[in-house]
């Protein structure tokens, strides 16, 4: 594989999961009337982080098994 | 209407999205040594992520806004798009197809039908598919910048600008790879943007219960049974029970057999995906890889507009309603998006909206600097130059494939009718080739006249059907019935279009069998190794492990896919 597309994906999804899951701690109630009082934005923030999380640990295993240097 | 407004947090979500694209592009510029890197990526991709670029490709901005509005204009029925279309097309073109795409070495569909039949077929296919492509993605392009123009105040300008130069810079730089790497990316970003969206409309509504609830009162409002917004195929025994107006023969016919498996099985756009694949048996699997998210995509597309009209109807004006008093049922998934996503989650939901614009137009663009260059550049205009030449003219037919397209849509904002007049001259090109392609594939003794002059009388007889039906309710003229009169109503477009596929590819294949029996063969048994089934050596998958063979897959996604329509009836 000439990129891991994982790495970019794992990268992108961590980035914006841990900016909802700020913005979600420090954002008024108000703004989740619509969103049926819960606070999506933590809560989504949080699965994304995890699902990026998970795509660079993916990525940075094979990178670490291509390299030789298995853990 | 009042429009949504975005945060600052709505706009660095987008902006660290577009830095996303960009940058992939960016790093993959030095893998592009040849024009085969820039147009086939090399044939180096694994199956996996073509299989998600091959779904990802097809899933513009208009199939999530149209899905969502058929979503809240048909209901449940719109699920036969994928389980009834999608699906066993895509089954059937990685079982039976991709061993004669991918095995003949062709670079294009259009070289497919080169080395199957003849140059005119070659140029005919290649000269329609590349007016078409360029005429979609400007066509949704506008449908897009309309849309973001109605719902956040964009401007018009701004947004076509923005988003067709974002797309240029990474196909310019990274070719076909940057291009299937981008939309596995925008793949995973649809799926995460629009799903909090379909789970807060389901919580609201009381659960898929609670919807099939509210979607009877839709129903018995329209005049129609309780369950015709909530069942897929129970409607179906008459055109005049279902809000489709299709009966199932037109359905299965039309829509299941002759438009998908013409869509899937003969466009480039999305043949393209598994023609890059690292392996005939990497190529096989892409369809069936893909089909199966694309087997849960209703859930993600049809579902909120079915909950949009759902709480249309029962809680009152979620809709913004057109002159005509209907509501405007594209603006189901926008609605929804401003309606339940707070700043912050709106922002991942719009980013998902331009991601999958941006997959579908880069399906386009890839698709079309491919037909030109290969197909039409290389074999008309400049035959015979070093390769570096054709990879030159590569960037410089992204270029201006992309400002072709910006023209297309501003063409559509001066042309009301452009855009129903292009769809309809799609459907009369796309549904006779599927016609062609089958009996190339599967009876050596068509010949290249036969193939030729069968797609002209399969388009003929599309453009005559139409031209002399008309569906209810319709004016005569681009809606049908140009040819002054009128031979039979259908109670729906859909099922005037249906008919009008059915009709073009009976006559295509009537037609094709004729004129081959009455020409010589211009193909020897020799020359068709590889390109025709009985002449090409059956392909053994028995060393692969289960999950890896194309026939195991197939079944599997089959079986599930007829569950799903048991469950859904």
């Amino acid at each position: 594989m000439k990129l891991d597309v994982r790495m970019p994906i794992g990268l992108m999804f961590t980035i914006i999961g841990a900016i909802l899951t700020v913005y979600g701690l420090v954002s008024s109630d108000t703004i989740y009337e619509r969103s049926l009082g819960i606070n999506v934005n933590l809560w989504w923030g949080l699965v994304l982080l995890a699902f990026g999380l998970v795509m660079l640990g993916f990525a940075i295993r094979a990178r670490r098994v291509r390299h030789g240097s298995a853990p | 209407m009042q429009q949504i407004h975005l945060g600052a947090i709505d706009y660095t979500i987008l902006i660290i999205y577009f830095a996303f694209v960009l940058g992939i592009g960016w790093v993959l510029r030095r893998f592009v040594k040849s024009s085969e890197d820039f147009f086939i990526s090399g044939r180096s991709i694994p199956a996996w992520i073509a299989g998600l670029a091959f779904m990802s490709a097809n899933l513009g901005a208009q199939e999530v806004i149209g899905m969502g509005a058929s979503g809240a204009k048909y209901g449940m029925m719109t699920s036969h798009f994928y389980w009834l279309g999608a699906i066993p097309a895509m089954v059937f073109v990685g079982i039976f197809m991709m061993p004669f795409y991918y095995g003949s070495r062709a670079r294009s569909v259009p070289e497919y039908l080169k080395l199957r039949f003849d140059e005119k077929t070659r140029g005919f296919n290649a000269m329609t598919f590349a007016v078409m492509t360029v005429f979609s993605s400007g066509i949704s392009m506008y449908a897009l910048a309309k849309l973001l123009e109605l719902v956040l105040g964009w401007h018009f300008n701004t947004s076509i600008l923005l988003s067709a130069l974002i797309v240029l810079i990474y196909i310019f730089l990274g070719g076909l790879t940057s291009a299937i790497y981008n939309e596995v990316l925008q793949f995973f970003l649809i799926v995460l943007g629009f799903l909090p969206l379909v789970l807060l409309g389901l919580k609201d509504v009381g659960g898929w219960a609670g919807l099939t609830a509210k979607l009877q009162t839709v129903a018995t409002q329209a005049g129609f049974a309780p369950g015709a917004w909530s069942d897929s195929w129970r409607h179906v025994g008459s055109a005049t029970a279902n809000p489709m107006g299709v009966e199932w023969f037109g359905l299965v016919m039309g829509l299941g057999f002759v438009l998908s498996f013409g869509y899937w099985c003969t466009d480039f756009l999305v043949v393209q995906r598994a023609m890059a694949a690292d392996s005939m048996a990497a190529a096989r699997r892409t369809p069936l890889l893909a089909a199966i998210p694309k087997m849960l995509f209703p859930a993600l597309v049809i579902l909120p507009g079915m909950i949009a009209i759902a709480l249309h109807v029962t809680r009152g004006g979620l809709l913004p309603l057109g002159s005509d008093g209907t509501p405007n049922y594209n603006l189901a998934v926008p609605m929804m998006l401003g309606h339940y996503l707070p700043t912050g989650l709106l922002g991942l939901g719009l980013t998902a909206l331009m991601a999958s614009f941006m997959s579908g137009m880069a399906g386009n663009v890839t698709a079309f600097n491919t037909v030109w260059t290969y197909d039409i550049y290389q074999s008309y205009i400049r035959p015979g130059q070093p390769d570096g030449h054709y990879l030159r003219m590569g960037h410089a037919a992204t270029v201006f494939g992309i400002l072709l397209s910006v023209a297309a849509a501003y063409a559509t904002t001066r042309f009301n009718n452009i855009m129903d007049m292009l769809q309809l001259v799609f459907a009369f090109v796309n549904a006779p080739l599927f016609a062609t392609f089958l009996l190339g594939m599967f009876w050596r003794r068509t010949t290249g006249h036969g193939a030729f002059f069968g797609l002209i009388i399969g388009t003929g007889a599309a453009a005559l059907h139409h031209g002399l039906v008309l569906s209810h309710g319709a004016v005569a003229g681009l809606k049908g019935a140009f040819l002054g009169a009128v031979l039979h109503t259908y109670p729906s477009e859909m099922a005037q279009n249906f008919w009008t596929a059915i009709f073009a590819w009976t006559a295509c294949f009537v037609a094709t069998i004729a004129i081959s029996l009455l020409t010589a063969r211009n193909k020897s048994d020799d020359d068709l190794k590889g390109l025709v089934y009985a002449l090409t050596p059956r392909l053994r998958d028995r060393d692969l492990p289960w999950y890896k063979q194309p026939a195991t897959l197939g079944v599997l996604v089959l079986g599930l896919t007829v569950v799903l329509n048991v469950i859904f009836w």
